[in-house]
């Protein structure tokens, strides 16, 4: 809201007087999104093209000549993508369900209640947000082994919801402290408990848990290390995995490396580009926090 | 009646704070489930994994002699010094290329006047969220002599191969300090800079005087987000150089030196302790990097409300 203000003023102020040339500013802004996105275009454009023309014109549209699905192909019948999608699907929502609702209630507890260890365990909490979970790899695949969860989802989303909760019980405090106190002391008097004082308190911090969502989303979905070492079963694979190794196996077939990336990017860019307000938004927000 | 009052609040004191001691059900209740997952699946390993430094692959407690591998006349001297002057090395492209440019293009964002910031913000955006792996092959395929866009094997080259990378890599995740800056530059109330220039100053001297003070704590923040995020840094090279982070280990970081010394490669098999002892490294060297900041950086510097 007031981020919206303020650019609104700052549009209204640079028309009076504006102060560096705003056709530079185009100009270097619109230079560094061709750095940006000419690579992902030049892929996904080549992996329509037959061998030939990839080779020939890489820089021209495909066309009737060009065209060619051959890549798409061999990528479809050598890997088994829509699993890989669906197995990382089901692990990144899985952890982002579990970081978002645990931590918020976490979160709560630390921001809410007076109990002796408050400041400890928020501290205990937040020392994770700067030791990378990956040191602890050795003993992780031990654990797993005696667990016995090598080569199932379980095993990544638990490590990932370890590995989200600190920053997002960190960033969610912040925003339960602005909950107001007014609010949660009308819903007690009105004989809320305090589990019902959580669920009323949920929906005013939002931001936070879109935040959350995000942070936790990206390195998860993209992660090559857990997987690699958790879950390299054909069955489990993920599909930042699944590429990496179709892509490592198919190295000198350029068709079918050009259509495995533009398989793994499309979904992605995709949802981006329909929920890019929102994600950006929070990472605003999270920023800010 | 003084001493009376005196007596009542000491026992409501003291009543209180053994009440204060026991903690309510319901805080327990919210606290758990984070609480168990961080301590088993995070804490604990983390722990572990410092104490198997001390032990043999047998289990024998050899004390620091697995540490002792790591300095000047160790097995693991060379490759790891190599490692973490590697792993410095794309830290500093990181923090001299990419988070400029990202406060650059923030800047140049919040200029006013600006139409399409939305957009730019959008497409800017874009490679950050990709996965390393792709961010990785797409560069193999644009910069391979193969396709012919670029002459020289970049790649394969002792000399270019680290800064190649490093460059890939900022390419892919110049959007975090990117959207870290624009929020705190949206952040700042123009009334503070419009005093400014009602003062004569000019856009420079605003910017090193009012804006880049205020960006500071910011850049702290992300400087140390980078250095630890670039200490386990090992998706990029793995996948585009291999586990053996070629050429000759030109492009050998911490986090492919712990993955080979674990897990082994070729004719090194791998080791429960060498892993941990390498895990023991990147921990102290990130927690270096961490006090650094907290103390040298994060208390000298002041933060302004606004």
């Amino acid at each position: 809201m007031t981020s919206l203000t303020k650019d609104r003023d700052l549009r209204a102020h640079g028309r009076r007087k504006p102060r560096m040339s705003i056709v530079g500013i185009h100009v270097g802004l619109i230079l560094y999104t061709l750095l940006a996105m000419g690579p992902i275009l030049l892929i996904i454009m080549n992996s329509f093209k037959s061998r030939r023309a990839i080779f020939d014109s890489p820089f021209s549209f495909p066309n009737s000549e060009t065209f060619s699905l051959e890549g798409y192909e061999t990528a479809f019948d050598r890997a088994a993508f829509e699993r890989y999608f669906l197995n990382s699907i089901v692990v990144t929502v899985a952890s982002i369900f579990l970081v978002v609702i645990f931590g918020a209630m976490a979160a709560h507890a630390l921001a809410e209640y007076r109990f002796p260890g408050n400041t400890l365990m928020g501290l205990y909490l937040a020392v994770g947000v700067m030791i990378p979970i990956r040191l602890g790899t050795v003993s992780i695949l031990k654990l797993m082994v005696n667990l016995n969860l090598v080569n199932t989802h379980i095993s990544l989303i638990l490590v990932y919801t370890a590995m989200g909760l600190p920053l997002a019980v960190f960033i969610l405090s912040q925003f339960f402290r602005q909950v107001p106190r007014d609010l949660k002391d009308a819903a007690r008097i009105d004989g809320a408990g305090e589990y019902k004082v959580f669920w009323l308190a949920m929906p005013l911090i939002r931001p936070g848990l879109a935040a959350v969502a995000v942070f936790t989303m990206l390195p998860v979905w993209n992660d090559l290390w857990f997987p690699l070492i958790l879950a390299p079963g054909e069955s489990t694979k993920t599909v930042t995995l699944g590429v990496q190794v179709f892509l490592g196996q198919f190295v000198s077939d350029w068709q079918a490396v050009l259509a495995a990336l533009t398989l793994a990017m499309v979904p992605v860019l995709i949802l981006y580009v329909i929920f890019s307000r929102q994600m950006l938004r929070g990472i605003m927000s999270g920023a800010i926090k | 009646m003084t001493q009376k009052t005196v007596t009542e609040t000491v026992e409501t004191k003291t009543g209180g704070s053994a009440k204060r001691w026991r903690i309510p059900r319901h805080v327990i209740v919210f606290l758990a489930p984070a609480v168990i997952i961080y301590t088993l699946f995070m804490v604990y390993p983390l722990i572990d994994s410092l104490r198997l430094s001390l032990y043999s692959d047998e289990g024998l407690f050899v004390g620091l002699d697995n540490i002792r591998e790591l300095f000047p006349g160790g097995n693991l001297s060379s490759s790891f010094w190599n490692a973490l002057r590697n792993n410095f090395v794309f830290f500093a492209f990181h923090f001299f290329v990419q988070n400029p440019i990202g406060l650059l293009i923030a800047v140049l964002l919040t200029q006013p006047g600006l139409r399409g910031r939305g957009a730019y913000r959008t497409l800017i955006f874009g490679p950050t969220l990709l996965s390393v792996v792709i961010v990785g092959f797409i560069w193999q395929l644009i910069l391979s002599p193969l396709w012919g866009l670029v002459e020289t094997p970049l790649l394969g080259k002792t000399a270019t191969a680290l800064p190649t990378l490093s460059l890939m890599s900022v390419w892919q995740y110049i959007g975090i300090p990117m959207m870290f800056f624009y929020a705190t530059l949206v952040g700042i109330p123009e009334d503070l800079l419009e005093a400014a220039r009602v003062d004569g100053a000019t856009g420079w001297k605003i910017f090193w005087k009012i804006t880049f003070p205020l960006l500071l704590p910011m850049i702290g923040i992300i400087s140390i987000i980078t250095y630890i995020a670039n200490l386990n840094a090992f998706d990029l090279i793995y996948s585009v150089q291999g586990a053996l982070a070629g050429p000759e280990f030109s492009t050998d970081i911490m986090g492919t030196l712990f993955y080979r010394s674990f897990f082994g490669q070729q004719l090194q098999i791998g080791s429960t302790a060498v892993g941990a002892t390498v895990a023991t490294a990147m921990f102290v060297v990130i927690l270096i990097g961490v006090l650094v900041y907290l103390f040298g950086f994060q208390r000298r510097v002041t933060t302004y409300e606004l």
